[in-house]
């Protein structure tokens, strides 16, 4: 159990009223009929299932219901950053 | 070490007041093995014990990074069933289940599989079709069930709430006789002795660090205890699977979240089989000690943190209570979390991988425990053959990549 920051509410709050949306910056691919069976399935399936800090998804879901960028610490759940889509992509995530 | 127990040898020790002698040795590395099994928990072990028992092959090290039975193995609510809908999953649980009714016997250590049936309960129309197409599906592939009404809920567990007037009134049931418990890190403990007397090392507190490849073959282990060689390597570690991966440089399709499970105070025997039910989500039974023993479903989000959400344990109480409201004044005494590994179709991995002599036994997710001796039966045979089981080749990693999912979310996906 946490609290999260939601950038969008500016406000901490209940991890209740969140709901985890998956792993972050996985790009659907701009090509998709170019794609090798194997480049999907990395796509649609495989994780990188981080130990450690990992940038994931989240959704407001009781609140302004808006997706954003959590970077959290899969052992101990310390939430390290909290981001807008935009601010932070995976090019510049640390 | 004492090789074997019998009746001969309780009354031995307990007239002449013994010491027990230590179940299993504690083994140091040896330099090189035939095969390194990392993960010693109830799959790892039994991987071991059929390797050396049908395959053969007793040079073997199971390497385990904390104590053995300590992780999933010692967390689990220990379920055991094989009423799978997919022919796929349930000929595999049904192997596991044949090899539980012998398991005891077989490893010369009281498993205390006892079984008392599990009833998977039905709460809507569409509960009940998929519960009666469940149940038709397993007797055409020789698993015993049956379809019981609500009536004959009530006749065999006078204290469940049958009543209309609940939010999720309770239609009816699928039932597995032969379904039930098992005591879960005795499992472990008797995989491991019975694997130690045959040759097998069971190393404790190392953790493997690295993966050794050279051209694209495993050579061995460095781990906390020294560098280990070996021709092969199973992973079985559950929801350390990812990480031991990336030490081979490979990716799974498997995430991990935490799933918890309470216990209560020891009572008095009230409830004699297992009760489960999908669509309110809760899952319950009382283990030989008294306590009731009760599980609830996996966060959202990834974790290795074996703690999880206080929201998951209301939502599961709250089901519970609405299914035996006797239970509203039982103390629970302890609460715990422990690391699944789920697929994305709800089914394990049982494979080779793209290094040679590097297997995965993973993705097990929140329903590992029944299948502990069959998944190891599998794998054994699996790396002794260099070739999948018959059984484990719809389990292959690449059916993520061909498509050719087994969606079992339908009779597993959520309660275990």
């Amino acid at each position: 159990m946490f609290l999260i920051d939601c950038p969008y509410c500016k406000e901490s709050r209940d991890q209740n009223e969140f709901s985890p949306a998956g792993e972050a910056f996985i790009a659907r691919p701009q090509n998709p009929e170019a794609l090798s069976d194997e480049e999907w399935a990395d796509y649609v399936f495989y994780r990188t299932n981080h130990k450690g800090d990992h940038w994931e998804q989240w959704v407001h879901t009781a609140g302004c219901r808006k997706y954003f960028l959590v970077k959290r610490s899969t052992i101990s759940h310390e939430i390290i950053q909290v981001s807008t889509f935009g601010e932070i992509d995976s090019e510049n995530a640390s | 070490m004492q090789k074997k127990y019998s009746w001969y040898s309780l009354l031995k020790a307990g007239l002449s007041n013994q010491e027990w002698d230590k179940a299993i040795p504690l083994s140091k590395p040896k330099s090189k093995y035939d095969v390194i099994i990392i993960g010693g928990g109830g799959h790892g072990l039994a991987t071991a014990y059929y390797l050396a028992k049908e395959c053969g092959i007793t040079n073997v090290a199971v390497v385990e990074k904390g104590y053995i039975g300590g992780g999933n193995t010692g967390r689990n609510t220990t379920i055991i069933r094989s009423n799978y809908l997919r022919d796929e999953a349930s000929s595999l649980y049904e192997h596991s289940m044949r090899l539980w009714e012998g398991l005891s016997e077989d490893l010369n250590f009281n498993v205390m599989f006892s079984q008392r049936g599990v009833y998977n309960l039905g709460h809507t129309l569409q509960d009940m079709r998929d519960i009666e197409r469940r149940v038709n599906a397993n007797v055409l592939n020789g698993v015993d069930a049956v379809v019981v009404d609500h009536k004959e809920i009530k006749e065999q567990i006078p204290i469940i709430n049958t009543s209309k007037n609940v939010r999720y009134p309770i239609m009816g049931a699928s039932f597995q006789a032969r379904a039930g418990v098992a005591r879960h890190d005795g499992v472990a403990w008797g995989f491991a002795r019975a694997a130690s007397n045959l040759g097998v090392d069971i190393i404790q507190n190392c953790e493997v660090i690295d993966i050794e490849i050279e051209e694209g073959r495993v050579k061995g282990v460095k781990t906390t205890q020294g560098d280990i060689l070996a021709d092969q390597i199973g992973c079985v570690s559950a929801g350390h699977s990812s990480v031991i991966a990336k030490m081979a440089g490979l990716r799974l399709p498997v995430e991990s979240h935490p799933l918890q499970a309470f216990v209560s105070e020891a009572m008095k025997p009230i409830l004699h089989t297992v009760v489960m039910s999908n669509a309110v989500h809760g899952y319950v039974s009382q283990s030989d000690k008294g306590d009731l023993v009760i599980g609830a479903g996996i966060d959202g989000y990834n974790s290795y943190a074996q703690r999880g959400s206080a929201k998951i344990v209301e939502h599961c109480a709250a089901a519970i209570l609405e299914l035996f409201p006797i239970f509203s004044r039982v103390r629970m005494n302890r609460q715990w979390g422990g690391i699944v590994d789920v697929c994305p179709d709800a089914c394990p991995v049982i494979s080779p991988t793209k290094v040679e002599g590097l297997y995965f036994n993973c993705g097990w997710g929140t329903g590992g425990f029944k299948a502990t001796p069959g998944s190891g039966n599998v794998f054994a045979h699996t790396i002794a053959q260099d070739k999948q089981h018959e059984l484990a080749v719809p389990f292959h990693v690449d059916r993520f990549t061909t498509g050719a999912l087994i969606d079992e979310h339908g009779a597993a996906g959520v309660a275990h």
